[in-house]
């Protein structure tokens, strides 16, 4: 496996502004600080975390929907590299029909102004490539296989998205953001507006189709369960920053870091006689336009000491590719999900 | 279970609430029946737009324009000896002024408009026991700073005068609920109250509302679609689906041997933390649920049953069959509570 | 509860079946204007309004400059159907006048004579015209062969009233165009800019906008209008009238046109078409402008009746039109002396038709703001 996204050193601002009759800049929000990962091709990373985290603002800093402030992104495409955060306005329209994304509001995304063909067939014939995608009836056979791929039928084409339920809407989205048939899809939290039923169908949609079209895809979400059924590996964000990063099996079952813990102990399992030892943070997320010092959790961490305070933790490595940003990462023996919820130490040890 | 929760709170027979739609009603809940016992956590269950705030709003009578209770009672009795029947009270008057806010409190989804930006969090708290019980100004406060500090809210004293729009939201919920708690009312009906918070906050505010329970002995009314949720919290669980209760009973029963199609494939279809382990595959539920005024014949849920038999499922409703305090609707549900 | 109409499968009508699924935005639009019994009223309305401006010489009966003589201060003649010996005439008929001297005051009134009957006809031949500048042409909407008909009255030169509101519609409404149309160039432009480009323009253009709408708006008008030369032709006074009133209206606009083009701009679905890979020029007119069209449509319809009674109201303090231009303002300000109030109060009837196209106007606004989004989900 090669590497299909690198994302190294990104940040994202965001200027803070007031005024009266001016308004000025009076400091920053720093949605994303310093993040570095890579994603294999065909592999799923998912990113979790509170809201205002900095999940979105990172999605869209890898697409240049933002654009960031600091750090790069190289996309590996047929043996070419291409330097995402570098692009000028041309080749950065050419390079989106190899990374797209998938929004959280399937009400909000698609505009309600247009059909669902012309929806789809937006990014073929007015994206950078257009023309090169043959003629009108090769656009149309395009726009239809992809429509079928998605679960939507030829005859649902003509209509407009509102006639449409959410579930329905999104995999409109879906099949819009795979028309240009990208590497890379950004989901944002892709499922978490729809009702528990249609979740499965979407999930099970988002798997299947990147079997068959070989997705790479950065799935932001903050349903830790529906991450750990699509995911190979997880980062875990706080306040802007990565503060764990592993498989989905060591996050999920040997966490190292106290606020995945308490995110793993914060999720209630569909169980009435699961074991609950919940480990309830204290306080609320700080304000994200002034962030504690030294490690940004130390305000409700249970195990904070003077030198959180002091000292910034730095993302290092854990043993197995685990990355985890705490000061006591290997001193701290934390639960992992099993365990939390009075899962056998056995299947802990096997896959840890 | 205590002996406690075998005693009603709340009794809500065939209860049909209906929207205006051009002249004509049409039923957005239908024939809903459950009962609350005294300290028990009930927990109604079910899609968006399946009619549970609906049926929540119902019970204190705060349906908005447009809808209203078409049939059935609500019977609600306390220890005290009090008892009446909400529908016959009608959405205004002193009654039913007073049975809200002092006997049943509430608690909504959304924690930003339920407070009023322009007064500060303890007049609004403190507001509602000058209402309901004859307390001055300085007693009221002194209650209100005491229920804060009940909620967790750090320094009471000093929230007391600040504004809803300086509270988070995990803070402005907390504060809802010491509004909704204190003139300990004997039943809470909360309305997906974490749903719009984090899940660390969440898990705050069902250990709160867990721990208050026990303190006041009240019993709760619970509307989620998070079945993680409802194993944490419930008692008994209530599951609806397009305006219709269609199985109900103790949680471990409803969880452990789901007998409804419609539970047992949400069961199946939410992901659980351990799936990486065992490799459990989701199952979806095909379809999605129907638009309430083209709502189908027969069981509602037919058209996305897998285990249908037609055209009897299409025909006419299916019997309500019960097994120890676990109700089915559904034509195979004698059958499977049998067994 | 979805807002547009649903096929209704059980009344079997006539009517063709509505697909809501498959209906463009402004098909949706229309369905849901279409419910606003009073907004296609008022569109009815605004229709005789737009006729009656641009076939003025037919609609009135003679010049609308020609004064009648023999019938000065003259008050409104009624068409009736039952003359005075109770007996039903086909057609409608005014019946004749005679001068009579007042005793006492020594003025001249007009008294009916029952004797004569002046029938009136359709499409009557009459003093000739060319219709917009060109078109020659002789036939009125109605009239008399006999004697003379002043459906309102005349004033007290003998000009008819009838006649001159109906031609002051020209101008009225065409200030109210003109102006509404300069303000919405110079609002999409500015306030265009402002919400695109954003930054220290858009805090100067909201600033200024600010500024503008907190002075208050008639003393305003007085005093850019009382500036305009008098010597200056009638004409000249009409297009700088218009100017003044669209220079002050376009604050409106522009408001709403950035504050929609921040929205929008925001919208994911405007974000989905930019990481597809769509130029600027394509989110502008596919995505932006028909989100806020109709927005921007609803505004407009607003701003047609203040400028209409921005001029009356000018017109009538005598800083606007003057005669011989005829607007309803110029109309009414000769309504506003003690003297006609006394003697002639029919010279208020123009008075109604700037009330009955304000109204007009207001109700076609309610209906198009609940038109505007049909894709609301409440
Ligand atoms: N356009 C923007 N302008 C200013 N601040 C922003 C903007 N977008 C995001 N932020 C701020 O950046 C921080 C991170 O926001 P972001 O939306 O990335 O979080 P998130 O993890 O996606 O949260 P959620 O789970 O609520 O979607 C937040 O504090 C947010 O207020
Ligand atoms: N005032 C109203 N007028 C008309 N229809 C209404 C009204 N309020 C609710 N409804 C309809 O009643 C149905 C049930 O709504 P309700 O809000 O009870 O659903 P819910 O189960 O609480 O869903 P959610 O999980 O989204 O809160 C929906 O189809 C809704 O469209
Ligand atoms: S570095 Fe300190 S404060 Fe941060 S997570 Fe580790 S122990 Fe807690
Ligand atoms: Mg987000
Ligand atoms: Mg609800």
């Amino acid at each position: 496996m090669s590497a299909l996204l690198t994302v190294d050193h990104l940040s994202v601002r965001f200027p803070i502004r007031t005024g009266t009759i001016w308004s000025k800049i009076v400091g920053h929000v720093h949605a994303v600080d310093d993040v570095s990962f890579t994603i294999m091709r065909g592999e799923t990373l998912g990113v979790v975390g509170e809201s205002g985290s900095g999940k979105t603002s990172l999605g869209l800093a890898v697409l240049r929907g933002t654009e960031p402030s600091g750090g790069s992104v190289t996309l590996a495409i047929e043996g070419r590299s291409i330097p995402v955060t570098s692009l000028d306005k041309r080749d950065l329209r050419a390079a989106r029909q190899h990374m797209q994304m998938i929004f959280q509001d399937p009400y909000a995304s698609l505009n309600p102004r247009m059909t669902v063909r012309d929806i789809l067939s937006e990014p073929l014939v007015a994206g950078a490539g257009k023309g090169s995608y043959g003629s009108r009836q090769q656009i149309d056979a395009l726009v239809v296989d992809i429509a079928t791929k998605c679960g939507l039928s030829r005859d649902q084409l003509n209509r407009f998205p509102h006639a449409f339920s959410g579930g329905q809407r999104q995999r409109i989205a879906i099949a819009r953001a795979l028309v240009l048939r990208p590497a890379l899809v950004v989901c944002d939290e892709p499922i978490s507006s729809l009702d528990v039923s249609i979740q499965a169908q979407i999930l099970n949609l988002l798997a299947e189709l990147q079997q068959t079209l070989g997705l790479t895809y950065l799935f932001i979400a903050h349903d830790l369960a529906a991450v750990a059924y699509v995911c190979n590996r997880v980062a875990v964000m706080y306040l802007g920053q990565i503060v764990e990063m592993g498989t989905t099996r060591q996050v999920y079952f040997t966490p190292k870091h106290p606020y995945t813990e308490a995110l793993m102990s914060a999720v209630p399992e569909p169980d009435p006689d699961a074991e609950r030892r919940p480990i309830l943070l204290s306080g609320e997320r700080p304000d994200p336009a002034h962030p504690p010092s030294g490690c940004r959790f130390r305000t409700r961490c249970p195990y904070a000491t003077e030198t959180c305070a002091a000292l910034m933790p730095p993302l290092r490595p854990a043993g197995d590719g685990h990355l985890v940003a705490c000061h006591y990462a290997d001193d701290l023996k934390l639960r992992g999900a099993l365990e939390l919820r009075g899962g056998t130490e056995a299947a802990v040890q096997t896959n840890g | 279970m205590s002996a406690l929760a075998e005693i009603p709170v709340l009794s809500v027979n065939q209860l049909s609430i209906a929207v205006d739609n051009d002249g004509t009603p049409v039923p957005i809940t239908d024939d809903v029946s459950f009962t609350i016992g005294r300290g028990e956590v009930l927990a109604l269950v079910g899609e968006s737009g399946s009619g549970k705030s609906v049926t929540a709003l119902a019970l204190m009578q705060l349906l908005g324009a447009g809808l209203r209770i078409a049939r059935g009672e609500i019977v609600f009795e306390t220890h005290d000896g009090f008892r009446t029947d909400v529908v016959r009270l009608g959405a205004k008057g002193k009654a039913i002024e007073a049975l809200r806010g002092a006997r049943m409190g509430m608690i909504f989804q959304e924690p930003m408009s339920s407070f009023s930006p322009i007064h500060t969090i303890g007049a609004q708290i403190a507001e509602v026991v000058q209402v309901h019980e004859k307390v001055g100004r300085a007693a009221a406060r002194a209650r209100a700073a005491e229920l804060l500090g009940k909620v967790g809210i750090p320094d009471p004293v000093g929230a007391l005068d600040r504004y809803p729009t300086e509270f988070s939201g995990g803070m402005r919920q907390r504060a809802m609920i010491a509004r909704a708690l204190i003139c300990k009312p004997s039943l809470l009906i909360a309305d997906e109250p974490t749903t719009a918070l984090d899940v660390t906050i969440q898990g705050q505010i069902l250990q709160l509302l867990r721990s208050l329970k026990r303190e006041f002995g009240m019993s709760i009314l619970f509307i989620t679609h998070d079945l993680g949720i409802v194993a944490q919290m419930a008692d008994r669980v209530a599951i609806m689906y397009s305006g219709r209760i269609v199985e109900s009973g103790p949680v471990r029963d409803i969880f452990r041997h789901p007998v409804h199609p419609y539970t047992r494939a949400l069961l199946d279809a939410v992901p659980r933390l351990g799936d990486i382990d065992r490799g459990r595959r989701i199952q979806p539920i095909a379809g999605a649920m129907p638009n309430i005024f083209d709502a189908p014949s027969g069981c509602r849920f037919h058209p996305r049953c897998p285990v249908r038999d037609m055209p009897r499922c299409a025909e006419k409703l299916p019997p309500r069959a019960e097994v120890e305090k676990h109700f089915v609707e559904c034509i195979h549900g004698e059958r499977e509570l049998a067994k | 509860m979805s807002v547009i109409d649903v096929p209704a499968a059980t009344t079997k009508s006539r009517r063709k079946i509505r697909r809501p699924d498959l209906a463009s935005q402004w098909q949706l639009m229309w369905w849901k204007f279409k419910r606003h019994r009073l907004a296609l009223f008022g569109i009815v309305v605004l229709g005789l309004f737009l006729v009656m401006a641009l076939f003025a010489e037919a609609i009135g009966i003679g010049p609308p400059g020609q004064r009648d003589t023999a019938y000065v201060a003259g008050p409104p003649m009624l068409p009736q159907l039952i003359d005075a010996e109770g007996k039903f005439h086909l057609r409608p008929f005014v019946y004749g006048v005679k001068p009579v001297r007042d005793k006492v005051s020594l003025r001249m009134t007009y008294q009916v004579d029952t004797a004569q009957i002046w029938e009136l006809g359709l499409f009557v031949k009459g003093a000739p015209y060319r219709l917009f500048g060109v078109v020659p042409g002789d036939i009125h909407l109605f009239g008399t062969d006999k004697g003379f008909i002043h459906l309102f009255g005349t004033d007290f030169t003998g000009l008819d009233i009838y006649t001159r509101s109906v031609h002051a519609t020209r101008a009225s409404l065409g200030v109210a165009v003109v102006g509404v149309l300069v303000s919405f160039i110079l609002g999409a432009a500015i306030g265009g800019a402002a919400g695109y480009f954003g930054g220290l323009l858009d805090d100067l253009v909201m600033r200024i906008i600010e500024f503008i709408r907190s002075i208050p708006t008639l003393p305003l008008w007085l005093a850019l209008a009382a500036l305009l030369p008098r010597d200056w032709s009638p004409l000249a006074t009409y297009l700088a009238i218009t100017v003044i009133l669209s220079l002050l209206g376009w604050t409106w606009l522009a408001r709403t046109v950035r504050s929609k083009l921040l929205a929008t701009r925001q919208e994911d679905f405007v974000l989905a078409a930019r990481l597809s890979g769509c130029s600027d020029t394509r989110i502008i007119t596919r995505h932006l402008l028909p989100s806020f069209l109709s927005y921007l449509i609803v505004d407009t319809s607003v701003a047609f009746p203040e400028i209409l009674l921005a001029e009356t109201s000018l017109s009538f303090l005598g800083l606007g039109l003057r005669e011989p231009v005829e607007s309803w303002g110029v109309l009414l300000f000769a309504a506003q002396s003690i003297r006609s109030i006394d003697q002639a109060p029919w010279l208020m009837i123009p008075g109604a038709f700037v009330i009955v196209a304000v109204l007009a106007f207001n109700f076609v606004g309610d209906g198009l703001r609940d038109a505007a989004d049909p894709y609301s989900r409440s």
